[in-house]
């Protein structure tokens, strides 16, 4: 990626991130264009969740660097009140993020354009803990993207998302990035990688291993005298080689 | 901030089985102890005996004090039922038809009478109370001690009566009637007068000189005994005022129970609701959200503390009105139990945050505050005279970490001007407030 090219929405240079002198980022470089897709990608416990909630301004890096403006972060697991229907729930993060200055926007009018967005305008007054978890994802996503974010976290999104809730769940998103958004998600699911993110980042240990396209990981497989085929088992020969 | 003290208001509504215990444990907690108290202040039956001839009368040195007006004197504190033997007596209070019985011997006129004679005997009446059941027993024996000195009091003025006519026989002379014999008493103004009168005629001597002491003594005499009389009296009227006086105001017993049970409606709805509610927010996942930028953590908390103490203030509130359509509350001192209501609430809220940030969840938070607050709640009420010194230090030290003891003694004392000053635990309170809450904030930094 040539700076001098594209814009960037997002940088981090450098970051390591300590928990009880365990290193859970270990001086990572990420960055993310205007309007681009990131994969994300590594096993568990990687340090995909750290490196994005840094990214969010969730959590303070050891050491690095984090630039970045009108970065939207959205939690792993739903952040709603199940007890709340879809509107109080979009109703009530409006209000906060209006109060805080995020958004000149009137918060009902952001409720009904969020509503809309989503598709949920026939259930917005169901709670949200009657939701399924596709629907739940998006009320979760939508509160994200009320202020209009340059640049989305989604901390794997499709997680406990069946295949056809899981492509309507990136039918949604993408159709933000129509719009300028730039989308940053964490997976550990490489054909989800391949088939939503124009670009791929493997995470491990803390550390990136990789970045470019899908074809280009598959290449850089193969040209280190790993199997060539399928991309799930040219990451795993991936990580095998590096010692993970 | 608002919108999430309205949140939590929405989401508190949507709760059913919080909101059950909200709105009914202070209704039926109110209607029970109620109930309870308005039962405890019914007059108890007592058995009453009266072996005594009937119609007898305790009269002495002239004064009389019929046996019958003992009876009704017993019998307009408690229910009496007569009973025809000590036996019978006794088979009422154990069959617990009788929660006492009074047993008046047949030889308590002649034991009285024999108060005012050379060879005085204490009257005694025999009282039968049944052993288990300690709280109408205490109510019991209140009664019958307050009747037993009322009618000692009784008897002290008749006897002071007594004593200030023998005094005035003394003093002035008269008809004195004994065994049914008429004897003429001089009396010593009499006697003075006649002493003097004999004094001029006798010769200087031994005699005169006996005489003129003996003069001197009957004036000195007549003097002095002049003034027993109305210290007799004033002997017997202090104690009869303070009586009386004890027997007008609200008993503390009732504020007191009125303290604890409000004290712990008042623990437990704001203790649980806070601790509950703030472990929610981690457990929903929605601490993380609102803290990315959207508010501080110090703000939760507040929002927190500012939910509880609105919800343990309205609980509390309704409590004390329901408690009050049983028992008499000092409506006048209605602003010093508003502020014990709101202070404590304020602590019971610090308290539920601290437990709700390091438990976070609800379950875990829930167990938590019922497993600390039982205990604590309860050895706040350990009497101090119960235990020995060490242990007494330890549970007042444990007391005073925790609200509820303050918060039990500012609502006594806001409620009864003769209650515990109201300010020291208000302080202590909003200390407590203020360190809980701070607890809490560091608690949160792990959250
Ligand atoms: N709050 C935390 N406290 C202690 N260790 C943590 C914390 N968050 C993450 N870790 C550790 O840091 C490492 C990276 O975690 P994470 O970023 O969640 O990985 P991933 O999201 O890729 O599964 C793991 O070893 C994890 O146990
Ligand atoms: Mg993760």
């Amino acid at each position: 990626m040539d700076p001098q090219e594209t814009k960037l929405a997002l940088a981090a240079r450098a970051v390591t991130k300590a928990f009880d002198g365990r290193q859970a980022l270990d001086g990572i470089d990420f960055e993310v264009a205007a309007g681009e897709v990131v994969a994300l990608i590594g096993p568990n416990g990687a340090g995909k969740t750290t490196l994005l909630s840094i990214l969010a301004g969730i959590s303070e890096p050891d050491s690095g660097e984090v630039s970045g403006d009108g970065v939207a972060w959205v939690p792993q697991q739903a952040a709603l009140y199940r007890r709340l229907s879809v509107r109080e729930n979009l109703l009530l993060f409006a209000h906060l993020q209006h109060d805080a200055g995020q958004t000149d926007e009137a918060p009902e009018a952001m409720v009904d354009r969020m509503l809309e967005l989503t598709g949920l305008a026939d259930r917005a007054d169901d709670r949200v803990g009657t939701l399924s978890g596709g629907n739940q994802q998006r009320v979760n996503i939508a509160i994200g993207l009320m202020a209009g974010p340059s640049v989305l976290l989604l901390d794997e999104p499709s997680v406990g998302l069946d295949p056809a809730q899981r492509e309507r769940l990136w039918g949604f998103v993408l159709s933000l990035v129509g719009e300028g958004t730039a989308v940053a998600f964490s997976t550990h699911d490489i054909q989800e990688a391949e088939r939503y993110a124009e670009r791929i980042v493997v995470v491990a240990e803390g550390d990136g291993l990789f970045s470019g396209t899908a074809d280009e990981l598959r290449q850089a497989v193969e040209a280190g005298g790993g199997p060539s085929g399928d991309l799930e088992t040219s990451f795993l020969a991936f990580l095998r080689e590096r010692g993970h | 901030m608002r919108w999430l003290l309205l949140k939590d208001l929405q989401i508190l509504k949507r709760s059913p089985l919080q909101l059950t215990l909200l709105v009914l444990y202070p209704i039926v907690i109110a209607l029970l102890v109620g109930f309870a108290m308005t039962r405890g202040s019914e007059d108890p039956t007592v058995a009453l005996y009266n072996a005594m001839p009937a119609g007898e009368s305790l009269g002495f040195g002239g004064e009389e004090v019929d046996g019958n007006e003992i009876r009704d004197q017993l019998c307009d504190r408690v229910d009496c039922v007569d009973a025809d033997s000590t036996a019978e007596a006794k088979e009422m209070v154990e069959s617990g038809e009788a929660t006492a019985a009074v047993i008046v011997p047949e030889d308590l006129g002649e034991k009285i009478r024999s108060l005012a004679s050379l060879t005085p005997q204490s009257p005694e009446i025999q009282i039968i109370v049944n052993g288990s059941d300690a709280v109408e027993n205490r109510v019991t024996d209140d009664r019958i001690e307050s009747m037993l000195g009322e009618a000692n009091l009784l008897l002290a003025k008749r006897l002071s009566e007594g004593a200030k006519q023998y005094l005035d026989l003394i003093l002035k002379g008269g008809q004195f009637d004994l065994l049914g014999q008429q004897i003429e008493v001089l009396g010593l103004q009499k006697s003075e007068q006649i002493l003097k009168k004999i004094e001029p005629k006798l010769p200087p001597g031994t005699d005169k000189e006996q005489l003129q002491r003996a003069v001197r003594f009957a004036h000195l005499a007549t003097d002095n005994l002049d003034l027993a009389g109305p210290l007799l009296t004033a002997i017997t009227e202090p104690i009869k005022a303070d009586k009386v006086e004890v027997g007008d105001q609200a008993p503390s017993l009732d504020t007191f129970a009125i303290g604890v049970t409000v004290a712990f409606a008042l623990m437990f709805v704001t203790v649980l609701l806070v601790a509950g509610s703030l472990a929610l927010e981690k457990e929903e996942n929605a601490f993380t959200r609102l803290t990315a930028g959207l508010v501080s953590r110090i703000q939760i908390l507040v929002g927190k503390v500012g939910l509880g103490t609105v919800v343990g203030f309205a609980v509390s509130l309704i409590l004390m009105v329901g408690l009050g359509l049983f028992v008499g509350i000092e409506w006048g001192r209605t602003p010093y139990w508003l502020l014990a209501l709101i202070f404590g609430a304020a602590a019971f809220s610090a308290a539920g945050a601290a437990l709700g940030a390091a438990a976070r969840e609800v379950r875990a938070a829930t167990l938590a505050a019922v497993m600390i607050c039982l205990p604590v709640a309860l050895l706040s009420l350990v009497p101090d005279d119960a235990v020995g010194p060490a242990i007494e230090t330890a549970i007042n030290l444990v007391s005073a970490l925790f609200p509820f003891r303050p918060a039990l003694d500012a609502i006594t004392g806001g409620l009864e001007i003769s209650g515990p000053n109201v300010w020291l635990p208000l302080l202590h309170l909003a200390i407590l407030t203020t360190a809980y809450s701070l607890l809490a904030r560091l608690a949160l930094r792990r959250f």
